[in-house]
């Protein structure tokens, strides 16, 4: 991972911003570790891709008094990178959850039709536990197909993981022997980025922020040399190595929660009108040939 | 009735050996401090659970609508609650402190806060 590297000018200028521009790096150089990263084979393609998360379409309520147009803005912001992406990821809770299965797919269609006026075509989803875990992901399923894919991107095998379906947070023997499939068609270098909501691994199960068998999952990917994860739920940028698989979390657009374990409840943390983007945003992937892929964080407006 | 056992006092119950009694379920032991805790959305009652350092404890967990998660991480505990049955975890607080414990079953808008504590006192 590229993280310590002050080159930023050449992913402003792929974007086609300049330094000085809407875009942003986070303070990444404080992650460490993250050096086994996966490569991409030289020659491929330089491409980069998106990743927004937790839009929670239907959210009302005082965190985010301006929910009907977070993501409305959102999509007009990435609508004006003069370079778009090679595609976008969402990776889950697309909607906010609700017990009335009409208002569900309501929710589900506003949010299709919503980022169906993105520019980029190639929208890659998977469910949250807001969108699937009350029906075992079937209103989704409807919309947006398959809970867990694969799909090949310019030499990077992307694997979508669904650890939401199932309500107690879990991938699921069946789920699992499908990933021990496809790994196995895989050589052991074969760059890999996984894409689900929860984390994998137990960031911190006294906030449900964990997958119940992620460890199974994490056994399996373990055996490959150059595996990735992006993910999502809870609502916060996070860096974490297993072995040496590098686990990122994104930021939210609907609100932002607490650091893992900082206060005892995870509360969204309060809006402010002077503020009221603060915490939200997306991300850019850039998959340079030869190199490490690089993060680069996107507020969605004045922090 | 269902029985979970906790891996840490799973010793304990085997060396209690108490056979059981009108059905599949051991008797409670003398000693132990039975607490009944219903679950509902988006709480549990009572939500502060008080227990003595050292005393076997009998958490009978029951819902009163849908399936609900009983979990307490730093305890290793944990359980579904689900409709029409009495979920029976024992354990034995073996170290005072405040321990979180939180509904892990997705049960709706309010999930998040569905939370509680086990304080274990001397």
């Amino acid at each position: 991972m590229d993280f310590k590297t002050p080159d930023r000018r050449s992913f402003l200028q792929l974007l086609g911003l300049g330094v000085g521009g809407v875009v942003f790096s986070s303070g990444l150089g404080g992650v460490a570790g993250c050096a086994s990263t996966p490569r991409k084979p030289d020659g491929a393609d330089d491409f980069y891709f998106l990743q927004l998360s937790d839009t929670h379409w239907g959210f009302k309520g005082p965190p985010n008094p301006e929910a009907d147009v977070t993501l409305k803005n959102t999509v007009s912001l990435v609508n004006a990178i003069q370079r778009q992406p090679d595609f976008i990821v969402f990776t889950g809770d697309l909607t906010h959850t609700t017990d009335d299965a009409d208002e569900r797919r309501k929710r589900l269609a506003e949010f299709n039709q919503i980022v169906k006026q993105l520019k980029v075509t190639d929208l890659r989803f998977m469910a949250g536990e807001h969108d699937a875990s009350l029906d075992a992901g079937a209103a989704y399923q409807e919309l947006f197909g398959q809970l867990h894919y694969t799909f090949d991107h310019k030499g990077i095998h992307f694997i979508v993981l669904d650890n939401v379906s199932d309500p107690v947070g879990a991938i699921g023997t069946n789920q699992l022997a499908w990933l021990r499939s496809d790994l196995d068609k895989l050589d052991v270098e074969q760059p890999i980025v996984v894409l689900t909501h929860r984390p994998l691994f137990p960031l911190y199960p006294s906030w449900d922020w964990t997958t119940k068998d992620g460890d199974e999952a994490i056994a399996l990917l373990q055996n490959h040399r150059n595996v990735t994860v992006f993910y999502g739920h809870i609502h916060q940028e996070h860096h974490q190595m297993t072995g040496r698989i590098a686990h990122h979390s994104a930021r939210s657009l609907i609100f932002p929660l607490p650091a893992p374990g900082s206060v005892p409840k995870r509360a969204p943390l309060a809006w402010e009108a002077a503020h009221p983007n603060r915490g939200l945003g997306y991300r850019g992937i850039d998959a340079q040939a030869g190199r490490d892929f690089r993060i680069d964080e996107y507020p969605i407006g004045p922090a | 009735m269902k029985m979970v056992f906790a891996r840490a006092v799973l010793g304990v119950i085997l060396m209690l050996g108490v056979p059981a009694r009108g059905g599949d379920v051991p008797a409670p032991a003398a000693q132990e401090q039975l607490i009944k805790v219903t679950a509902k959305r988006f709480e549990y009652s009572p939500s502060v659970i008080q227990v003595k350092l050292n005393v076997p404890v009998v958490l009978e967990l029951s819902t009163l609508d849908r399936l609900h998660g009983f979990e307490v991480p730093e305890l290793a505990l944990r359980a579904e609650i689900k409709p029409g049955e009495v979920t029976k975890i024992r354990f034995v607080p073996d170290k005072i402190g405040t321990f979180a414990f939180h509904c892990n079953v997705f049960c709706g808008s309010g999930h998040e806060d569905m939370t509680g504590q086990i304080v274990v006192t001397k």
